[in-house]
């Protein structure tokens, strides 16, 4: 979903930028508060950054012949909300720009609003969501299957919004011809890979969830307390 | 590990190796295999696009890209790893306590 340095004219550059900024800003201020609340989910928040880092350094191949990576988005964005990822997302796009020449400084508000924004947005609406259908089930494997939903469209949607991004810049020779090229080049070689994300996110979902119930409790990811009263909490000393 | 989760990563396992199998014999040459981040500036290329900046620094050489690609993971699953170790340590320790306190309870 990267799209390269000088690969998107400077007017759609300076439109990407301008959408994605206030919701980075908003994302900082988030992390903020969160962490002043809920000092014990920092560890959480660094798994969730530290999750983008390795799923996005990974291309892998897909059933259409070709290679693309996940996104790790998904994971993020249901643990703390989008605004969160998106400046997480933020500081692996830079890693990236500058150190692999994979991106582009130009390209990275465009970036981040497909990795850090929509795809985030996405899953985070679609847990939500699910939470609510949810809600009467006792706590445990249905809330695996939100998540399965939620990082794989996550991962999904971000390089749909790539193709839409790109066709929306060349519309060669209309917008539509355009998206139909596009989503072949980026959605559809990624329709396995966003089935693997998925399953990866429930994974690393399900040890944090039977490690720290409590902290995901307080994020609002679980609704623990609701169901079931009060639930124990690790002493911490570090 | 219990079952749920063994199934599960065979199962990603499995959609990442099929490829591989499906296209084994075929390489880039053939186009297989290519990134699909490079697919749409390729394309784009194709249709007289000229980049309007080139990026300030890109690693000199395939070996160089690997070298930071390796790095990004590392670094990933250093933290992922710091982090489920110190909380399964955490919940060990108070499995130990609630131990304790049952056989403290039981002596008196």
């Amino acid at each position: 979903m990267h799209i390269y340095e000088g690969f998107l004219p400077w007017q759609w550059c300076v439109f990407w930028y301008a959408l994605a900024i206030p919701v980075v800003v908003y994302g900082i201020i988030r992390i903020k508060k969160v962490t002043d609340e809920h000092p014990e989910s920092k560890p959480i928040l660094a798994v969730s950054g530290a999750f983008m880092f390795v799923l996005s350094s990974l291309k892998l191949p897909s059933v259409t012949g070709s290679c693309s990576h996940p996104t790790g988005n998904g994971l993020g964005a249901v643990l703390f909300g989008p605004a969160v990822v998106s400046v997480l997302c933020v500081i692996v796009l830079l890693f990236q720009a500058l150190l692999l020449g994979h991106g582009g400084l130009t390209t990275l508000g465009a970036n981040t609003f497909s990795m850090g924004i929509i795809g985030p947005l996405a899953a985070w609406l679609i847990y939500k969501g699910w939470q609510k259908v949810e809600g009467s089930q006792e706590a445990g494997g249905f809330i695996l299957v939100g998540i399965f939903f939620a990082a794989f469209f996550a991962d999904l949607l971000t390089y749909v919004t790539t193709a839409i991004q790109l066709s929306l810049a060349f519309p060669i020779p209309t917008f539509e011809s355009a998206m139909l090229k596009f989503m072949g080049i980026y959605a559809v070689t990624q329709l396995p890979l966003a089935i693997a994300e998925g399953i990866l996110t429930v994974v690393i979902f399900d040890y944090i969830m039977k490690l720290r119930p409590d902290v995901l409790d307080k994020l609002g990811v679980l609704e623990l307390v609701k169901k079931v009263g009060k639930i124990e909490e690790p002493k911490e000393t570090v | 590990m219990d079952t749920k989760i063994a199934i599960l990563l065979v199962i990603a396992a499995a959609i990442i190796i099929a490829p591989l199998v499906l296209y084994s014999g075929l390489t880039e040459e053939e186009g297989f295999f290519t990134g699909s981040d490079g697919q749409g500036p390729e394309y784009l290329e194709e249709q007289g696009y000229e980049p309007w900046i080139e990026p300030i620094w890109s690693p000199p050489s395939g070996e160089i890209e690997v070298l930071f690609f390796s790095l990004q993971a590392a670094i990933g699953s250093l933290i992922i790893g710091y982090f489920i170790g110190y909380y399964k340590g955490l919940a060990r320790r108070r499995e130990d306590e609630i131990d304790e306190e049952v056989s403290q309870a039981k002596g008196k």
